[in-house]
């Protein structure tokens, strides 16, 4: 049974094959939740929203509500007969407001009306009268008062103190970092139907069916064997469906319940901005120790994070932020401060690198800034910092104390300098500079290390379900979710290898908390990771099952029966495998097979934040080139090169679709997409940017005119699926080189030794700020 | 003799429908109406075009397709036209080249925008035989955002599209279809409330205008679509003007230019671009190819939003606007017919008919310019739009003519700057000069676009670039310039 147990040859593992929905999407046949055929008596809902940003409700007269046309239902906090909490770890979440609204636009009843639009104008006919309390809206508000959803957390290592008073040069500064709107292009939607004896199904575009069946089960008092919940696609997730698809499942199921009528609950596109949570906005503030070459001896840093008004994700998200504040570096003295501050806005979230982004920007202008200091090219500052590949140089170990044992990035980094001509065309450039007054370039490479694996370590344990039916083909569920990334089309890879079976024999399930439960959310990039093993666990059961049998059958030894083709092949035997099914079947062979998967080593005190949270690291590089003009404060990105590491690919195509789309949605971030509530009047707090009229994501003519991508040449030194690495969130940190690039074009022009104060998103009105005007 | 049914080509045929409401969306038929699901919404808005579906216009003999928004497109405007949905593309459930191509490309993701992305890419396939520019393929796409790709590997597909046998619509028969519904009896209706017609004559127009002075006129329904998907609210009684055949019209004499006000902003910024090349530079930065294909530059104008970019270019070139009713027409320079915040000179019995723009004399020393400043490059509403027009001779400028946008409750004109230039002598420090006065000039918003600080500078730092790129030879524009080798 040992030879079963390795893995199979890769016959499609490997290829760059279409994504497994790639012919539904382009003809749009591709069935999303509100796509479904609505079945007989479907109601459609939606909230009612609050227009203050913080303040107790005197009066919610509902009355008008109630007779508008065409209404069935409305409910309102003390219609609950459960939890009136969405919250996934603190239960401070409220699905409806109880008595207090906390940001402008907050839940403050839910309608079902017959159809959509009645249900939207009817949500409108709510009269509410506030008593106004005093709203928190900025970072600086909430620091200076104290605000906190949670406690602030340090992570520290060495004696900073004695390090930076030690040191030969001594520096501080402050970089702001705004939030993002995941924009997902499907918005949030539920559609819960009412079935027999208390129990209810809820179709929902989320990246955690089992998380919305257990709120769904607290919202209405239940348990969780009552609650099902199935998604078989979403239309983009990137953290906005993990724990926010939940306040809409959960409306949806207790309207359900209530009218006993099947309840679609989707949210318009300016009511999913304004009721949604976002990227959390951080200020962060840094002071730095280091020698003449711009080694760091040591550094402070103080990251304060806008949460909201709730924890949601909060803590873990700060934790990964404080996890990722090293990137690429040894920091030997090391003192970190995070604060999560609470505000009244909507709880921020979730967001493809998670923290992660944040943390990686404080070191990154640390170096900068050091760099520009010292009058070094910031490449040969970050270089000096690296984490060692040599475990005898003594700088290995992170901050939290884990060792970095496949450190590939000095090589990496040495190969994109030589790729991307970085050292010719930052000469180039300076010679472009020095003639070119209003015009300026700017040119940044920035590494990326990212961990991979959830650090609440209870997460990284995954489940599929393979069923072989007797005809041969083969039906594959597992716990993950596909949101776009291509995981369905990557766990269908590596199911057909180890049957040997063409894709087409190979059909995905959606994926639903009856077929396998206990799922983890798909999230910190790990799907494929963790329901890969568990799905390639699954068809090696079934596999080996069959391989015993058929060798009992022919008097051979199970290790010298063959899947591959199609074919099952063993000495003086040569069948189809439809056709060994259906004699397997014949005999009482059990066709099918869970499978289980549990990401090994891994350790971490969440106390402490010390241990080894990761499994392995991806890492990645990117330079950018960009053009500034000092008029206006407008840039354009003009070139990219990346390099970056996914191990031994599971599929090229889908990989550098996230790379690069990951670059672009992080490009989004820190350039054009800001996030703008009214600062004052009667509707503070009102968000401005709330459709994509107002909130501008990166379209077709940002991409840029050259845009190199290749992938590095490695394979993982632990044992993930194929020797692959993960690869939804390290590529969006690549787009760090574009903020960098574009402080280097504002530096040229403010002259030498200049540190531009450049907040992102740097919106032609950010760089013109930091170039001093406006 | 009125009918109250619509007539479209849709799906093979020439269907019937009756007008339940004339705000119903072209969407919320497919979607809600009659199951056709294919085509998404993304943002009721207009702005990401998950929902692209493609029109089809009998133009003369032929037929003519346009990509557009169907969220905000309002049902009584299929009358007469063939409608596509990406149902329509794979035929006996062969892909489209176009849609083998996105899957070749791995053009998408999530799924969900693709639909669009693939409408769009089936209307610039069908309009251009042959695989057109970068540039025109961008342009293409400027209207269809995806969250997942980054764009790259759907540009990959847009080319790919053309390496495969060419696989054309049959556009005889639609046409002649529709060739039969032209003599229909004009679209008029009323359901509870709301009542509406779609008069094809401008006399008609002009007498149920006379009629029903409340009555709000809608050409492309690019923003008022969004009124009824985002505010909710009723319009009331609608006079769409889209097939009013004067105002489709588009005539050069020699000495002006005169755009009909229901013609496409599409249309008229090709037509504009024949004068001054300034103009397709907007063209490509204003709204989307969708939105322009629906909108038009009557409704720009008439809008009169502080933020419409016609209006500032269309000031500096000296643009009038020809008003009619009943009793007669009469002609107003474009910065006359904004009175205040969304309030123009138009009487209530009053349409606009259409927009003259004086043809520039050929002589030397005339300059021309449009700015447009903005978050994103595509499809953004801007903080600050501009148009400059100057005329130059003997080293002196004799005629300046400043329009902006988003610095006022109004388009209007910079007077004070205007002032600083006209006599002075054409070199840097008149345009410091100007530079300088256009504070005094206006007193902007802050808002989600900029700030009002951001507003002031950059209207006097783009007089500043007007010289630059007409006084010396500087580059000033990041969009000239190319990558380090």
């Amino acid at each position: 049974m040992n030879a079963l147990k390795n893995e199979t040859p890769a016959a499609l593992v490997g290829k760059p094959l279409p994504h497994e929905s790639a012919h539904l999407h382009v003809s749009g046949r591709a069935t999303f939740v509100d796509d479904m055929a609505e079945l007989a008596g479907t109601l459609h809902a939606a909230v009612g929203m609050a227009e203050c940003a913080h303040g107790r409700i005197r009066r919610l007269d509902l009355d008008a509500v109630r007779a508008a046309p065409g209404v069935v239902a409305v409910m309102t906090a003390a219609d609950i007969p459960g939890a009136n909490n969405g919250g996934p770890i603190l239960p401070d979440d409220p699905l409806l407001a109880d008595g207090v609204v906390q940001f402008f636009g907050q839940a403050l009843f839910v309608v079902a009306a017959e159809t959509h639009d009645a249900a939207r104008r009817a949500a409108r006919r709510a009269r509410v009268d506030y008593e106004p309390l005093p709203a928190i809206l900025t970072l600086e508000q909430a620091i200076d008062a104290e605000s906190w959803v949670l406690p602030p957390a340090d992570l520290a290592r060495g004696d900073v103190e004695a390090a930076l008073a030690g040191a030969a040069h001594r520096a501080h500064g402050e970089t702001r970092l705004g939030g993002q709107e995941h924009f997902y292009l499907e918005g949030q939607i539920s559609y819960a139907l009412p079935r027999e004896d208390d129990s209810v199904h809820v179709w929902c575009s989320t990246q955690h069916p089992t998380e919305m069946q257990h709120l769904v089960a607290h919202a209405l008092g239940w348990r969780a064997h009552q609650v099902s919940v199935e998604c078989r696609r979403m239309g983009g997730g990137f953290g906005g469906k993990e724990t926010q698809s939940a306040q809409w499942a959960c409306l949806a199921a207790l309207l359900a319940t209530r009218t006993g009528r099947p309840v679609k609950m989707r949210l318009d596109r300016d009511d999913d901005m304004a009721l949604t949570g976002k990227r959390h906005p951080f200020r962060l503030r840094w002071e730095a120790g280091f020698d003449d070459d711009g080694r760091l001896a040591g550094v402070k840093f103080e990251l304060a994070s806008d949460c909201g008004f709730s924890a949601d994700l909060s803590g873990p998200v700060n934790d990964r932020a404080i996890g990722h504040v090293d990137n690429a570096y040894y920091l030997d003295a090391v003192a970190v401060r995070n604060l999560r501050c609470k505000t009244h806005t909507a709880s921020n979230t979730a967001f493809r690198g998670f923290g992660g982004p944040q943390g990686l920007m404080a070191i990154e202008a640390v170096i900068d800034d050091v760099a520009r200091r010292l009058g070094r090219d910031p490449l040969d500052v970050r270089r000096v910092n690296f984490y060692d590949p040599d475990p005898a140089a003594g700088r290995d170990r992170t901050p939290y104390r884990m060792q970095v044992e496949d450190n590939i990035l000095p090589a990496l980094v040495a190969e994109l300098e030589v790729s991307s001509r970085y050292r010719e065309r930052r000469a180039a450039i300076a010679e472009f500079n020095a003639n070119s007054p209003i015009l300026k370039k700017g040119i940044a490479l920035t590494p990326v290390k990212f961990g991979i694996s959830f650090n609440a370590v209870q997460y990284n344990q995954a489940g599929a379900l393979v069923h072989v039916y007797s005809d041969g083909t083969v039906l594959l569920s597992h716990g993950g979710n596909e949101m776009g990334q291509g995981l369905h089309t990557k766990v269908r890879q590596v199911v057909a290898d180890a049957f040997g079976l063409p894709l087409a024999d190979i059909r995905l399930a959606s994926t639903d908390t009856t077929r396998v439960p206990n799922t983890s959310a798909t999230a910190a990039s790990s799907g494929t990771d963790l329901n890969g093993k568990a799905a390639q666990a699954a068809a090696l059961t079934v596999r080996g099952r069959l391989a015993e049998w058929l060798a009992g059958e022919l008097g051979v030894a199970p290790q010298d029966v063959v899947f591959e083709r199609g074919r099952v092949r063993a000495p003086g035997y040569d069948a189809g495998f439809s056709e060994v099914a259906a004699r397997a079947y014949m005999a009482r062979i059990q066709l099918w097979s869970d499978g289980f998967y549990r990401t090994p080593k891994i350790h971490y005190d969440p106390v402490t934040r010390l241990g080894r949270p990761f499994f392995y690291f991806a890492y990645g590089a990117a330079v950018s080139e960009v053009a500034l003009d000092t008029l206006t404060g407008e840039t354009r990105l003009l070139a990219v090169d990346i390099l970056h590491d996914v191990g031994r690919s599971l599929n090229p195509a889908i990989d550098i679709g996230q790379i690069e789309g990951g670059f672009i949605q992080g490009m989004g971030w820190l350039t054009t997409e800001e996030v703008w509530r009214r600062p004052d009047g009667n509707r503070a707090g009102e968000l401005m940017s709330h459709a994509p009229s107002t909130y501008k994501i990166p379209a077709v003519h940002d991409v840029p005119p050259v845009f190199r991508v290749a992938l590095f040449d490695n394979a993982n030194v632990e044992d993930s699926i194929y020797r692959s690495k993960a690869v939804g969130e390290p590529p969006l940190m690549l787009a760090l080189s574009v903020f960098f690039a574009i402080r280097d074009a504002a530096a040229s022009a403010l002259g030498p030794g200049s540190l531009p104060a450049l907040a992102a998103p740097a919106t032609p009105e950010s760089v013109l700020r930091a170039l001093g005007g406006a | 003799m009125t009918r109250n049914q619509i007539q479209f080509y849709f799906r093979g045929a020439v269907r019937t429908l009756t007008v339940s409401s004339p705000t119903r969306t072209v969407l919320q038929y497919l979607r809600e109406d009659i199951g056709a699901v294919g085509t998404k919404e993304g943002c009721g808005e207009g702005d990401c075009g998950a929902c692209t579906v493609v029109i089809g216009e009998r133009v003369g003999d032929r037929l003519e397709l346009a990509a557009v928004n169907a969220c905000i497109r309002f049902l009584p405007s299929l009358d007469g036209k063939a409608l596509f949905t990406v149902e329509d593309l794979a035929a006996g459930g062969v892909l489209h080249p176009v849609q083998q191509a996105m899957v070749d490309c791995h053009g998408s993701q999530c799924g969900f925008c693709t639909p669009g992305f693939v409408m769009s890419l089936w209307a610039m396939y069908e309009n251009h035989p042959h695989c057109p520019s970068q540039e025109a393929m961008q342009d293409t796409l400027s209207g269809n955002l995806c969250r997942c790709t980054g764009y790259r590997p759907i540009m990959d597909a847009a080319r790919a599209a053309y390496a495969s046998p060419r696989v054309e619509l049959q556009r005889g028969p639609i046409a002649a279809a529709l060739e039969a519904l032209r003599e229909l009896p004009v679209l008029e209706g009323r359901e509870g409330d709301a009542r509406y017609a779609a008069p094809r004559t401008l006399a008609d127009l002009l007498e149920r205008r006379a009629r029903a002075p409340q009555a709000r006129l809608v050409a492309g329904a690019t923003d008022v679509g969004l009124w009824v998907t985002k505010q909710l609210r009723d319009p009331g009684e609608v006079i769409f003007v889209g097939g009013v055949a004067e105002l489709r019209t588009v005539s050069n004499d020699g000495a002006w230019l005169e755009i009909g006000a229901a013609v496409p902003l599409e249309r008229a910024f090709e037509e504009l671009a024949l004068l001054h090349p300034a103009w397709d530079g907007l063209r490509r930065r204003f709204a989307s190819g969708p939105v322009r294909n629906a909108g038009t530059l009557g409704g720009n104008v008439a809008n009169g939003s502080p933020i419409g970019d016609s209006m500032p270019p269309l000031i500096a070139a000296g643009a009038t606007v020809v008003l009619a009713s009943v009793g007669g027409e009469r002609e107003l320079a474009l910065e006359d017919f904004y009175l205040a915040y969304q309030r123009t000179a138009l009487a209530p019995d009053e349409i606009l008919c259409r927009v003259r723009i004086p043809l520039p004399s050929p002589e030397a020393g005339r300059h021309f310019a449009i700015y447009k400043v903005s978050k994103r490059f595509d499809q953004d509403i801007s903080a600050v739009c501009a148009g400059f027009g100057l005329t130059v001779t003997d080293g002196t400028i004799r005629t300046a003519r400043l329009g902006f946008g988003g610095m006022a409750a109004v388009p209007r004109r910079a007077a004070s700057a205007e002032a600083a230039l006209i006599g002075a002598p054409f070199c840097a420090a008149s345009f410091e000069a100007a530079a300088a006065a256009v504070a005094a000039d206006f007193t902007p918003l802050s808002d989600v676009r900029a700030s009002a600080d951001y507003r002031l500078t950059v209207a006097a730092n783009l007089l500043r670039r007007f010289w630059l790129e007409i006084g010396t030879a500087l580059p000033v524009s990041i969009e000239a310039l190319e990558a380090t080798p």
